[in-house]
């Protein structure tokens, strides 16, 4: 459920650039014709490399397919003769661009327009400044020496290294935002778990399973969680397998790294 | 308050304020103390009591240093109060705290509160506890916390109850409150609203705000305040935050702390009380001794590193009891200035750190030791 709902961010943010990079391209060949099939091969694969840059590009290609068939934007001439109004797709906004622009500088423009616009496109990095939360492990040693080799399995590249790293963060960093937001824990009490666990800390992932005294049951960190949603943050349980609970077991765990696993401890 | 005393305190407090004299000796009054201890051994005195020695003492401008009134005050402590219809769990906590306090027998001389007593600094918030605390039966003294502040940069805390940073003398003892939760401008430049501002010095662990201080201004003034006093006075600063360097992540910590510290160096002894950290917290830099408030809301957790060795940690809260790990609790202060902290946890025995415990350098008197420590 929660790369669902996580997805689901990820490809509005995906539309969002891949409609504005088409615009671009709609524009920019509308534009006189001025560009030769050559010049346009070349866009293309400038738009490509521009879209391998947007770390959310890489998701999935069939959406970017989907989005290839949609008209995404419509240019309309503008009232001064030498600026072109785009409409983009990506919320409808307007950009008013020079109609000199065409190819990448014209791309660029409106993508800078789309950022803009989605203040919250680096939302994990922005989640990592206010809560400054564990980097996932380091796998660079999997690119030495010649381990996996004349094999598929191991035989990995900086880029799968990047992906891995970057998609447990993400999961991570969702887990900080709801960890950090009485209203996403559905709190009806203003109380977020930060309050009690300020960066996790007091939260002891590694002792769980373990037998909860007050319970009368063993109890897993997610049977802790739901106690404390309940009761201090007042809100309604959490669906044991939903992006919420996901998410904040995520977090917890991440922010004990390096802390030895002791189950049963307390 | 009149305390009895026994024989053995009596005795025990002369020979403190007999070892006082003698580190602080100028070239004068040694030759009374030397006469005095000659007079003592000429047979001239009891020979089991100091009380010559106590004339040796130069009587400080109208303050017995070392010789003052012993009292005690209470305290109560960061109350985050939300609206009653939000949270009346936070509510109930500080209406516990004034009753605590309202059955001290016999009562404290005053109540003295440790800031943060709303959440998010709203109107509604602060009057609230303005109400709660109307209740107590004695006269309630007030420092400001950063989420008192930061909503409307202390407006509505300061038409409530006056300036944030005064100072005021109690049966000889000199005492000082300071804002020390001015925070470097961090919100203009990212565009924040007066509630997003809030929110993030809300967070504690919010990497986004500033660090505390005491700033330039507050600490000439604090210089001045306190230029008049003798070397021996007795002097108990209250500071939301430590005013010394605990855990930076968490503002556990007052950026200009050393600063502070050093306008305090010159006095032979000082206290230092403080709120924002919601737990059992002790330290001592030199002839500073740190003490921390308990929350009525919730206790925080250890900062995972930076706690002072003079700590005691309290046993590790109770998540299933909703109360665990708060409380209140009284400040007795000694003739001498320095003062025992009681820490009345709420559902548990009441912890003393003593003036001895921090005196010896944990040597003696050491508090009870937790059975539960942290993770």
């Amino acid at each position: 459920m929660n790369h669902v709902w996580i997805r689901r961010r990820g490809v509005r943010v995906l539309l969002g650039a891949t409609c504005l990079l088409l615009t671009a391209l709609v524009v920019a060949c509308n534009q006189e014709g001025r560009s030769t099939p050559a010049a346009s091969a070349d866009k293309q694969s400038r738009v490509a490399s521009a879209d391998a840059a947007n770390p959310f590009a890489a998701a999935s290609e069939d959406v970017q397919a989907e989005a290839a068939t949609d008209e995404g934007a419509s240019a309309k001439p503008a009232a001064a003769d030498d600026t072109v109004e785009v409409t983009s797709c990506a919320g409808g906004k307007t950009v008013t661009v020079s109609k000199d622009l065409a190819g990448e500088e014209l791309a660029h423009a409106l993508m800078d327009q789309w950022k803009r616009d989605h203040p919250e496109r680096s939302w994990v990095a922005e989640e990592k400044r206010k809560h400054a939360f564990q980097p996932p492990a380091d796998n660079s040693y999997l690119l030495e020496g010649d381990q996996g080799k004349g094999h598929v399995y191991g035989n990995y590249t900086a880029r799968d290294l990047l992906t891995w790293a970057r998609e447990t963060e993400k999961l991570v960093a969702e887990g900080s935002r709801v960890f950090h937001d009485a209203k996403a824990l559905g709190s009806t009490a203003g109380v977020s778990c930060d309050m009690c666990h300020p960066h996790a800390s007091n939260t002891h992932p590694e002792t769980y399973p373990k037998f909860q005294t007050q319970l009368g049951r063993v109890a897993l960190l997610r049977d802790m969680i739901e106690w404390c949603v309940e009761h201090p943050v007042r809100g309604k349980q959490l669906d044991p397998d939903g992006p919420e609970m996901r998410a904040l077991e995520a977090y917890i765990m991440a922010q004990r790294k390096g802390v030895e696993m002791n189950y049963g401890k307390h | 308050m009149a305390t009895y005393k026994s024989v053995e305190t009596k005795y025990m407090e002369q020979r403190q304020r007999l070892f006082r004299g003698l580190r602080n000796l100028d070239r004068r009054s040694f030759l009374k103390v030397s006469a005095a201890a000659m007079g003592a051994a000429a047979g001239m005195t009891a020979p089991c009591s100091f009380t010559p020695v106590t004339v040796a003492q130069e009587p400080a401008e109208g303050q017995e240093a070392g010789g003052g009134e012993a009292f005690r005050f209470a305290y109560i402590s960061d109350s985050h109060l939300y609206d009653r219809d939000v949270n009346d769990r936070f509510v109930r906590g500080l209406l516990r705290a004034v009753d605590d306090v309202n059955n001290l027998d016999p009562q404290p001389d005053f109540v003295f509160y440790g800031g943060d007593l709303a959440q998010l600094g709203q109107a509604t918030e602060l009057e609230l506890g303005a109400g709660i605390l109307k209740n107590l039966k004695v006269p309630v003294r007030m420092m400001v916390g950063e989420h008192d502040w930061y909503l409307d940069m202390g407006e509505k805390w300061q038409s409530l109850f006056g300036r944030s940073t005064y100072s005021f003398d109690h049966k000889g003892v000199h005492f000082v409150v300071l804002n020390s939760v001015v925070e470097k401008d961090f919100w203009t430049h990212r565009g924040m609203t007066p509630m997003e501002r809030m929110m993030t010095v809300a967070g504690l662990d919010n990497g986004l705000q500033s660090s505390f201080t005491v700033g330039d201004e507050q600490r000439k003034w604090l210089e001045q305040d306190l230029a008049k006093l003798p070397v021996d006075a007795r002097v108990i600063v209250f500071s939301h935050s430590p005013l010394y360097k605990l855990y930076k992540p968490w503002n556990f910590w007052t950026d200009d702390a050393e600063q502070v510290q050093a306008i305090l160096s010159r006095f032979d002894q000082v206290v230092v009380i403080h709120g924002h950290t919601h737990q059992l917290l002790t330290n001592r830099i030199d002839n500073i001794y740190f003490h921390g408030m308990l929350s009525t809301a919730w206790p925080w957790p250890y900062a995972p590193e930076g706690t002072p060795e003079l700590t005691i940690e309290m046993s590790r809260p109770d998540p299933f009891n909703p109360h665990d790990g708060c409380g209140d609790g009284e400040v007795e202060v000694h003739p001498d200035g320095l003062v025992d902290m009681v820490y009345e946890l709420w559902n548990r025995s009441p912890i003393t750190v003593s003036a001895a415990y921090l005196a010896s350098w944990g040597k003696q008197s050491v508090p009870s030791r937790p059975n539960r420590s942290s993770y």
